[in-house]
Parts: C-alpha cells; structure tokens; sequence
C-alpha cells in the first residue's frame, strides 16, 4: 500500500506503470484520476490545502478499508496540495485486484471516501476573487451506498 | 492544548493554532471559552453545523471528551478528490 500527499506533480502514466508492475496474480488494475476544472472560467490557482498527519491517517484508513472489503493486492493513493492550475492533475487512486469488478469497486469507494472524509480543502482564485468550494450533499449522500 | 484551525476557520480567526490553557470537559465547552475570547472567533464558531471537529487527528463530533486530548482541529466540511 503507498499513500502519498506531496506538493510537487506526479507522472500518471510512470505511477500506473509502476503500480501495474509491481503486482503480482492480479488479473486487474483500475486507475481514477481528478483534474482541477475551470468550473467558473476564470480560474486562476486552485488552492489545496490539507491538515499533515491527519491526512495520512485518514488515507491509509480508507485504503486499509478498501483492502480488505475487496481484497485487493494492493492500493495506491497520491494526492496533492498547494496552487494548482486549471488541467494539472491533483490526485489518482489505483486498485489492483484478481478481477475487475473489485478493482472498479473499491476505487469508487476511495474516491467517495476521499472526496468527505480526507482532510482536503479548495480554494478557487479567479478574476474576481477567491472562494473557498463548498462541500456538496451528493458526496455526502454518496457514503450511503457503501 | 493545540487548537488547529484549517480552511475559512482559519482565515476568519486569523491563525493556523491556538496553544490553550483550559478545564474543558468537551469539544463544545472548549467552543463556548473560544467564542468568549473575541468577535473574530464567535465570527467563526457562529453556525456550528458549519464545521467540523477532529480529536487527535480523528473525526469526532461536539460532544467529545478532551480529558488526555492533545490536538483538536475545527474545519468545515471536507472537500478533497
């Protein structure tokens, strides 16, 4: 399992390559991965902002979760923070599994896990001003289903 | 004690910790003596259901004992992904 929360970008396809690598008796590896989106046109700098230490924590327990629920070979969680661009990439998840249905599972679950209860925070600087991005019902809702 | 403040909570107290001195029996005790400090933080406890609390770097809600607590962190809701 490797969760990491670093500043600096990372390479989508030399961290799937990688993950995909290292398995071994995994029939399947499912990658997500999140892009800044210039929702309002007009952004500037999308701001990431996190709380270090609780957010390792709460990750690897996500992760630790998905594991074992699905069975997976392994996970790999990297998200980033600090001012991001619109199309830079801020995070990804990869899930590998002997099947692909677990593998599909378990990511949505990350992402829906990692979207309300990771410690994370936006902000949006933009031609006319900056504001914080509200959290939305629907990812809250989203638990449900797990 | 630390008291962490992350995101708008932040903004609107003016500073990313506290270290403070208190009796506390609970997150919502400790709320009501930081509300009483000064008008920036009663800005920023006004709508409890606003925020979220974390005990030693673990969700917890407002009734949460302190007794042993080291770090408690105030934030709104979470929006990572």
């Amino acid at each position: 399992m490797d969760i990491r929360v670093q500043e600096v970008p990372f390479d989508l396809g030399e961290e799937a390559r990688a993950f995909a690598a290292r398995q071994s008796g995994m029939g399947a590896v499912v990658t997500f991965t999140g892009i800044v989106r210039d929702v309002a046109e007009g952004l500037e700098v999308m701001e990431i902002e996190h709380y270090p230490g609780m957010t390792e924590r709460a990750l690897t327990r996500i992760a630790e979760e998905a594991r074992a629920r699905w069975g997976l070979g392994d996970v790999l969680v990297v998200h980033r923070f600090g001012r991001l661009r619109a199309d830079e990439l801020i995070m990804m998840v990869a899930t590998a599994a002997r099947h692909r249905a677990d593998a599909f599972q378990a990511a949505e679950f990350l992402m829906d896990y990692l979207k309300s209860r990771a410690p994370f925070w936006k902000k949006e600087h933009g031609r006319d001003g900056a504001s914080w991005v509200a959290a939305r019902d629907e990812d809250e809702d989203a638990l449900d289903r797990w | 004690m630390d008291v962490l403040y992350f995101a708008w909570v932040r903004e609107r107290i003016g500073t990313p910790k506290d270290k403070v001195d208190t009796e506390a029996a609970t997150v919502r005790d400790l709320v009501e003596e930081l509300r009483a400090r000064e008008p920036r933080y009663e800005a920023a406890f006004a709508d409890l259901s606003a925020l979220r609390v974390a005990v030693d770097q673990e969700l917890a809600d407002f009734d949460a004992p302190l007794a042993g607590v080291r770090e408690v962190a105030f934030f709104p809701p979470m929006t990572g992904g």
